[in-house]
Order: structure tokens, then sequence, then C-alpha cells
């Protein structure tokens, strides 16, 4: 078979190379088949899918509060955020309205999981393209926010802290002063990773120009959070439709002009700062009072009159025991929140049973690989790790 | 709504003929479509300057084994200009899950419908490559369908052979049916490859 010189038989030289799942930049597990010409990608095809553990099915046959612990795998590096919208749209079927101490904390805690978020991301990111100071500097403050939200839940990472109608538990005393003590020595490091990376040559070198999308195809693939908002589309759940206390809280939305790497690298960065901003706010007008909602078909009764009381001990009963349970009314709604990566929506399906009937959860992330293709197609094969790191794909988020 | 009229209201005046049914709950808008209405009003809701329904949020499906049209696909879609949502929903029955293609409209809903198929069973005309997205390839079954148990085992699959494969993602695109030759790309064993080319 002799080699011609068509363009239609010059295909028959491109190079069929497999990138993932299991390698070092594919953080997350993605199988990219790329057909290279030398160095030059020519086309690719994304193969998602490889931590798919089936959450949706899950959800069919666990009871609704059971639910929440599969939400916190879903984006596991901001687990509260996936909390609260699934129990956010759980209310919304109820037709609910939670305490305003409930609202803050939630806001509270989906800033904090947001920041968390941001700095995995732009810490893994800046490693692949070897400032591996950067990525410790984020992580040590990283650890500062999960020291806060261990405080609260117990937990890092599978926080599980919202139930339907309210939290788990109030905040322990004194988290107020420790977030506060703690948010300075976070903005710190971030200062300390914008001085190094910002205006750094080699970086933007990488990460100008590359990974570009424009506006209308952002669009057309489904892009939200900060990969759209890094095209120039100002679109933020918590600006168009807020949700919780969102609508008091005094903050900008950072948006870029070019749609490339850079861009969705700035946008974090100044989200983070808006986080920062948020988490003050809220915590300032956090008022007192209670943290669920007082009907006793939705929250558990307290413990000492479970224990010393008849009625709550049969209230108790009749939650917690196999078949009985919270039973929303039959019904469906789609609630959105503002996740990490952008739009986290829940479309819940009830048919009145203590089990959900559908759960689905519409990732960001899936729809964001699905414009991968585009970012990489025409560049080079060394764009395609800053260009995945700077979607922030979440493999759980993704896969579900 | 710029002009006071719900997204409900103008496609119950336009496409009335279309509608089977529609109702709001916890202000949810939702559309009931027939099939053959759903390309018609998507394309009218992206394009109509006062809809302007640019972004497809989520296209999923719910089964409803009971019924005897028992799969729903539901579209979600949401205007950026205008900051509002709208639920779309079309009826499909087991002996027919076809629904048309809406990826010429929404470039996501290459994927989303791929997952759709994957996990369903609902089968999209026109769509250039639909095969499976979650699962792998060799997998029988849609397993988000009510009747398919969440504890069932798979069979075991037979190691693929690596093969230097040429793929073409826009090709005529008949529903798999989960068969590895049916794989959205042609691959060409090594015999027929011969040995392994690269730019001279």
């Amino acid at each position: 078979m002799a080699t011609q010189t068509t363009d239609e038989d010059s295909k028959e030289e491109y190079m069929f190379i497999n990138m993932g799942p299991s390698h070092p930049a594919m953080h997350g597990t993605i199988r990219i088949k790329l057909h290279l010409d030398g160095e030059t990608v020519v086309s690719s095809d994304v193969e998602v899918g490889y931590l798919h553990r089936g959450f949706e099915k899950m959800c069919e046959t666990h009871t609704w509060n059971a639910c929440l612990l599969y939400t916190d795998r879903l984006n596991y590096v901001s687990p509260l955020i996936n909390n609260v919208g699934f129990v956010l749209a759980v209310e919304k079927l109820y037709g609910l309205k939670v305490p305003e101490r409930c609202q803050y904390i939630r806001v509270v805690a989906s800033e904090i999981s947001r920041l968390a978020d941001h700095l995995t991301c732009i810490a893994a990111s800046v490693m692949e393209l070897g400032a591996l100071t950067a990525f410790l500097y984020l992580m040590k403050a990283r650890e500062y926010l999960y020291d806060l939200i261990e405080d609260a839940c117990g937990a890092r990472v599978t926080t599980t802290y919202m139930r339907v109608g309210g939290i788990a538990a109030d905040l322990p005393p004194g988290f107020a002063e420790k977030t506060l003590e703690a948010l300075p020595k976070v903005e710190e490091c971030i200062k300390d990773v914008d001085g190094l990376m910002t205006r750094n040559r080699i970086f933007m070198d990488r990460v100008v120009k590359t990974g570009v999308i424009s506006k209308e195809d952002a669009v057309s693939h489904g892009f939200t959070g900060p990969c759209l908002r890094s095209t120039g589309v100002p679109y933020d759940v918590r600006k168009a439709q807020p949700y919780l206390v969102y609508d008091r809280m005094d903050f900008d939305v950072p948006v870029g002009t070019t749609g490339d790497n850079y861009d969705r690298y700035l946008v974090r960065l100044e989200e983070m700062n808006q986080s920062m901003k948020i988490i003050r706010r809220a915590l300032k007008d956090m008022p007192d009072g209670p943290v669920n909602v007082d009907d006793r078909s939705v929250v558990l009764p307290p413990k000492e009159e479970v224990y010393t009381n008849i009625e709550a001990l049969m209230n108790h009963f009749k939650l917690v025991m196999t078949g009985h349970g919270l039973k929303p009314p039959v019904g469906e709604v789609y609630f959105p929140v503002e996740g990490g990566n952008g739009e986290l929506g829940f479309y819940i399906v009830s048919d009145g049973a203590d089990k959900p009937y559908r759960v689905r959860a519409r990732s960001p992330s899936f729809c964001l690989m699905s414009g991968l293709s585009k970012m990489i197609d025409g560049g080079m094969v060394a764009d395609i790790v800053p260009s995945f790191g700077s979607i922030n794909m979440i493999g759980g988020e993704c896969d579900r | 709504m710029a002009d006071g009229k719900s997204t409900l209201d103008v496609l119950k005046e336009r496409f009335a003929e279309h509608i089977e049914d529609s109702h709001s709950f916890r202000g949810d808008d939702t559309v009931v479509l027939k099939r053959e209405g759903l390309k018609d009003v998507c394309k009218f809701l992206k394009d109509d300057p006062a809809q302007k329904y640019d972004l497809l949020m989520d296209l999923t499906c719910v089964d409803f084994p009971e019924r005897e049209k028992r799969l729903e696909v539901v579209y979600h879609l949401y205007s950026i200009p205008h900051k509002k949502r709208i639920r779309l929903k079309v009826l499909v029955s087991e002996g027919s899950p076809t629904v048309e293609t809406v990826s010429d409209l929404w470039m996501v809903a290459d994927w989303l419908e791929r997952e759709a198929w994957d996990m369903f069973g609902v089968e999209f005309k026109g769509h250039p490559d639909l095969r499976r997205i979650l699962l792998y390839e060799e997998f029988e079954g849609h397993p988000l369908r009510k009747d398919y148990h969440p504890l069932k085992e798979q069979p075991r699959v037979k190691m693929r052979e690596v093969t230097e494969a040429r793929f073409t993602r826009r090709k005529e695109i008949r529903p798999m049916d989960g068969s590895p030759e049916d794989a959205g790309f042609l691959e060409r064993s090594h015999e027929e490859a011969g040995p392994p080319r690269g730019k001279r």
C-alpha cells in the first residue's frame, strides 16, 4: 500500500495516540483518543465514564436523606455545594423555606466549598505546568478551609452536612471567629501564588491563547460557571436566579474576554476573592435562631425529647424506620445552584414515596467535557494539559 | 418576560397542535409535546428573540414502566438574556423509542443524547454518532430503566484486540445494540493495516 500525497490519503500518516485514563495529567480518569500530525492535534475523541458509579440508580433505592451521602461524592472537592443543591431541590418539592440562620449557614458552607474547589483546580493545573511551589501553597490554604469544615460537620470531604429542612447540627461555638482568622491566611497564600504565576512568563506562554473557545460555542456546548464566564458571558446562577440569601450579598462576578486558559485562571482567582467577601458578610449578618424548619414530618425532633417524651419518640420512629420517612408530594422540580464548575442542577421526580422516583444531577463538568474537543483540536499536544486542567473536570461529577 | 407573556402561553398560542399537556408546579413550567412537534418548538424557542433559549441545560429521561408510553424524554432549557427556564417533555413508547435529535441546535445535545441512549435506550434520529458514553460498549441493557435491577450482574467481556484505529465521527448512524463491531469508529485489524506508519 503505497502512500500517495493527496490530502485524503495523508490521513494515513497521522498518528493515533491514546491519552489516559491513567495519566499523570488526566486527573479524574479521562481518556482522550488523539489523532496527531506531529505535535498538532488534528482531531480528538474524549471518552468519559471511567468513574460512573450509578449515582442516579442508587438514589432510586435510598431514602431522601440517604441520597445526600451520594451527593457528597459527586463533586468531591466541593461537597457542601452538592449537599445544598440536593436539599434545596427537595425543599422546593415540599414548598418549604428554611429559617434565616440556616440559609446563612448554607451560604457560608457553599462559599467555603467553592473556595476549596477553585484552590484545588488552580493548584492542580499549575502543578501540571511545573509550578510545584504554587501547588503546595494552595494546598496549605485549602487545609485551613478543611479545618473549618471539619469543625462544622466532622468530615473534610464527605461532609453530608445538610438535611432536608435544615442542617445536621448548628455551627460549633467560635466558628465565626475561627473563619475570620483563617480567611486572611488563605488570602495570603492566594496572593503569593498570584505573584508567582499571574505575570510569570513561562506560565503565560503556556496558557495565553491556548484552549480558546468562542462565546457561541461555549453556550452551545452547555458551558456554565467559570468556563462560560471566561468567554465573556456573565451568567451566574447566584445572580440570575438567586437562592438562599445570595440576593442580599454584595459581590461581583468576574468575566473574562477571550475564553482561553489564562482567562479561566484569572476568573477563578478573582472568584475566590469574591467568595471570601461573601463569607465575611454572611458571618456578620448571620442571625441567631433555629436551624431546622419547624415541620415535624421532615425534621427529626431533638434528641433530649426523643429520650424523654413518647410523642417525640414516635415522631423519630416515623422518620427513620423503613417504609416511613420523608414523603414529599408527588411532582417534579428542577433546582439549579452555582457549583464550582457551573450550574449544578437537580431534577427530582417524586411519586410520594419515601424514596425518590428519579434523581437527575445535571452535571456541569459533563457539558464542559463535551466542549473539550473543540478546545484542543488544532492545538499542540502540550496545550491539552493546561486546557484540561483549567476546565476542572471532576470525575465524580462528570460521570456520576 | 419582556412582554408579560410566559413561554407557556406563547407556546400554547403558536404550537397548540403539538402540545399534549402543560402544567406549572412550584414555579417550573412544563410542556408535554408530541414527538413530531419537538424540532419545530425547539427551533422556535432557540431562535425567537423574545424567547432566546440558548442553553440546553439538560436532556434526560424518566421511565414509567406501567404507562404505555413509558419513556419520557425531558429537556430543560434556559435563556441567558431573559433569565427564564422551561421544561419540555416528549413521551415515547418502548416499541418505537425514537426522537429527533437536537444536536444541530445545541451542540451539547450530542453528548446528552448519547447518555440518554446509554442509560435508557432512547434513539435519536439524525444523531451523528450514537454510541454509549458512560458505560463500556459491551454492556448489555439500559441500566436506568426500572426493569434493570440495581444489583444485576453483567457477563464477562472478552479482552479487546488492540488495533490501530482510525475513527470518523460523522458517519451514517444506526442505533447501537452494544456489539463491539458497531463501535463509533472503524477498526482495522493488524493484518489489514500493515506495519505502523508514522509521518516520514
